[in-house]
């Protein structure tokens, strides 16, 4: 047998035996100490985390000798899946530790020696420079955005949920798929699930189009010719924008209450007061108005950005040939924009869909609609989740509906990323 | 728009272009100054609001009938205010600085390295975040309190910094790609380290976008506080965002006027920050668009 192909044998029976038969000292040492670390310290640990994965705990809580003992089901489940990580870490290893044994065993059969310390860590830092330099992004991506993802969506498989799979009084256990059965399946998760989800997207549409043209239109009003204080204008307009977000729901929350600054003008003027966050169609259009006033800067910063970058001799080409302000801009201007910032706009419709802050700061979703089960008139998908999950101990079916957002919003994304000119023509741009 | 069209002119008609042209910029300039006021009424009215007497949204209005700045003395002497705020200054700090390190660090590969995985790895990275985040709380909560980060501040700067990877390395990666190859390559002829290329060449010609990075890295801990309530159990650790919101909603909803002294003296720096730093936010937003 060639010595590549046994040295990989030798380091898949164990880490590191491969890299000793060639003579690789230095990472064969490294491999094998590995390996025995692992046997010795963490085969219980990985043990009890598969456990509960699995089980998801057998027995709830009770005390002994005054101490709280038993199984956590949720927390098992998130050990659980944290030692799932870290496992295909170690497979990971392992695979490289087989790869690199086969590797050196060839280059020794042509010859090569394997290299030392020194010589080894200098090869590492160049020629694996992009993978070090990756090392902490690829972790905080694996444990910080790729954890909660999957425990949300195990949940969304489990019937963690009040009253009775409450942890750590109760047991949760794995449901497959009777959640989604049941969303689509009965009624009152049906109607009010339908009822959100439309809400959601007329509110994502308004927001993002009023934000989008209002942005363009202060952009265009800054940046026209005549206007002088051009920055002080911008800075001005900005300050919504700058402002801590839930600073200005809060504000805004307590201007159209009651007795807040909107009412207490009207009456000065001789009105009645107007309950505006009372009334579902007048809450509505509340929520659309204060999210114009936070929104739109973002989009006339982005576009004074574009605008500005439009070269000046399309312009003057139009000028000679005697175009008017308007066909100007609907010719050149509007076209150069939309092709921009169209990722933008489809970006910010994924982000309003999901928009916690903008709605539930302001109204908490009221006012609340009878029809619909735990949801309010103004609640979209992402508010209705958290009352389930907060107020309601629903987790299981917000997890689900959680899942099925993701997938939504995740396909539009891609799409429009796809789409960007970042993505496609980066090797281009020079 | 050029004087060429206007000189052109003969003389008879200009004064009546003049006229319309004036009126076209007073109507331009009213529209300013009405967007001016949409925006600045409720700044106006929370800085009214905090010189308000007395503690409750009743009877403030909109210009104080007798102000007063107790609330803002009371803020320092009699709440644990200072402490939320060099707790949430801290916390920003920490996350401003080691956000650009990482960020910087994993968008100078993505754009100068080309390598198996790369561009889907971007793609995974943008579409992982948009994940709802909602039901991620009791996933981070466990896995800080198996690291035993609870109630820590590092625990915070951590998930903040590891949060804001993906979006910004897509972001600075864009801005890198802009910077010409041949300045690399010049580099290495002259014997340059990939990481000397890094820190010699990219880094200083990427200020306005590592500026708004770090601007927005150090402003959005300031604002977040669905987090810190969960995780930041002791009073000494709380953060502002987790004090001022209890002040406004839940039963202590009587302390208002003191919330508006609060808002103002946490909105007023990052306004000031925001203005100052305009022309690199205006960089760092397009830098994704077209450049012509």
């Amino acid at each position: 047998m060639k010595q590549g192909k046994k040295s990989a044998l030798l380091s898949a029976l164990f880490m590191g035996l491969g890299q000793l038969y060639n003579k690789d000292f230095v990472k064969g040492i490294l491999f094998a100490a590995f390996e025995v670390f692992l046997l010795i310290f963490s085969i219980p640990y990985f043990k009890k985390a598969m456990w509960g994965l699995i089980t998801l705990g057998e027995r709830p809580l009770y005390y002994k000798n005054g101490i709280a003992m038993g199984d956590h089901s949720i927390i098992l489940l998130i050990q659980g899946l944290i030692a799932l990580l870290l496992l295909c870490i170690i497979a990971l290893v392992y695979y490289i530790n087989i790869k690199d044994a086969k590797g050196v065993g060839e280059a020794t059969e042509a010859g090569l020696k394997p290299k030392g310390f020194k010589e080894l860590v200098r090869y590492i830092w160049d020629k694996y420079f992009h993978f070090v330099m990756l090392t902490p992004a690829i972790l905080s991506l694996i444990f910080i955005t790729l954890l909660p993802i999957l425990v949300t969506v195990s949940i969304a498989f489990t019937n963690y949920s009040g009253p009775n799979h409450l942890p750590p009084a109760k047991i949760v256990d794995w449901v497959g798929l009777e959640n989604f059965k049941n969303l689509a399946g009965l009624d009152m998760w049906n109607t009010t699930f339908l009822g959100v989800a439309k809400w959601t997207l007329i509110w994502a549409a308004l927001a993002t189009g009023t934000n989008y043209f209002a942005g363009l239109f202060l952009a265009l009003l800054v940046n026209a010719n005549k206007i002088k204080f051009k920055k002080l204008w911008r800075g001005i307009f900005i300050i919504p924008y700058a402002i801590p977000g839930f600073l200005s729901l809060l504000v805004m929350r307590l201007m159209f209450s009651g007795p807040g600054a909107v009412n207490g003008f009207i009456t000065s003027l001789g009105f009645e007061k107007i309950s505006w966050l009372s009334d579902p169609l007048l809450a509505k259009t509340v929520i659309i108005l204060v999210n114009l006033w936070l929104g739109a800067p973002y989009f006339m910063v982005l576009m004074s950005g574009v605008l500005t970058n439009i070269s000046k001799s399309l312009y003057e080409a139009a000028d000679i040939d005697g175009a008017s302000a308007w066909q100007k801009f609907r010719k050149i201007t509007l076209p150069m924009v939309l092709f921009s910032t169209a990722p933008y706009m489809i970006l910010s419709f994924a982000f309003n869909l999901n928009n916690f802050n903008n709605i539930y700061i302001l109204t908490d979703g009221n006012p609340v609609n009878a029809a619909f089960k735990y949801a309010g008139h103004t609640d979209i998908l992402i508010t209705w989740i958290f009352k389930m999950t907060y107020d309601q101990y629903k987790y299981h079916m917000a997890s689900v509906i959680t899942l099925i957002i993701f997938l939504i919003v995740a396909s539009i994304s891609a799409f429009a990323f796809s789409r960007t000119k970042s993505f496609n023509e980066e090797d281009m741009i020079q | 728009m050029t004087n060429t069209a206007i000189e052109n002119v003969p003389k008879k008609k200009r004064p009546k272009k003049r006229l319309v042209d004036r009126l076209g910029t007073a109507f331009l300039y009213t529209i300013l100054i009405v967007q001016t006021i949409i925006v600045l009424v409720p700044v106006i009215w929370i800085i009214g609001s905090s010189m308000n007497p007395g503690n409750s949204l009743y009877g403030s209005t909109l210009i104080p009938k007798n102000p007063t700045f107790a609330h803002y003395i009371e803020l320092f002497t009699m709440t644990d205010f200072p402490r939320w705020y060099m707790n949430t200054l801290k916390i920003a700090t920490l996350t401003m600085i080691f956000s650009v390190i990482f960020i910087t660090m994993t968008a100078y590969v993505m754009s100068r390295f080309r390598f198996k995985g790369r561009k889907q790895g971007l793609m995974l990275m943008l579409i992982l975040q948009m994940f709802p985040t909602i039901l991620s709380m009791t996933a981070l909560y466990v896995l800080l309190w198996q690291m035993n980060l609870l109630n820590s501040h590092w625990g915070l700067v951590l998930i903040y910094v590891g949060g804001g990877i993906p979006y910004n390395t897509w972001l600075v990666k864009g801005y890198f790609d802009g910077i010409p190859r041949s300045l690399d390559e010049a580099g290495r002829i002259d014997g340059a380290s990939n990481f000397t290329i890094f820190r010699r060449i990219i880094l200083p010609l990427a200020k306005p976008i590592i500026t708004f990075v770090a601007l927005t890295s150090f402003t959005s801990p300031w604002m977040d506080f669905l987090l810190p309530r969960l995780l930041i159990r002791s009073a000494e650790n709380k953060t502002l965002a987790v004090g001022l919101y209890e002040w406004v909603t839940g039963q202590q909803n009587t302390r208002f006027t003191l919330f508006a002294a609060g808002a103002i003296l946490v909105g007023i720096p990052i306004i000031l920050l925001f203005a100052y730093l305009q022309k690199n936010i205006v960089e760092g937003l397009s830098s994704g668009a077209s450049k012509g």
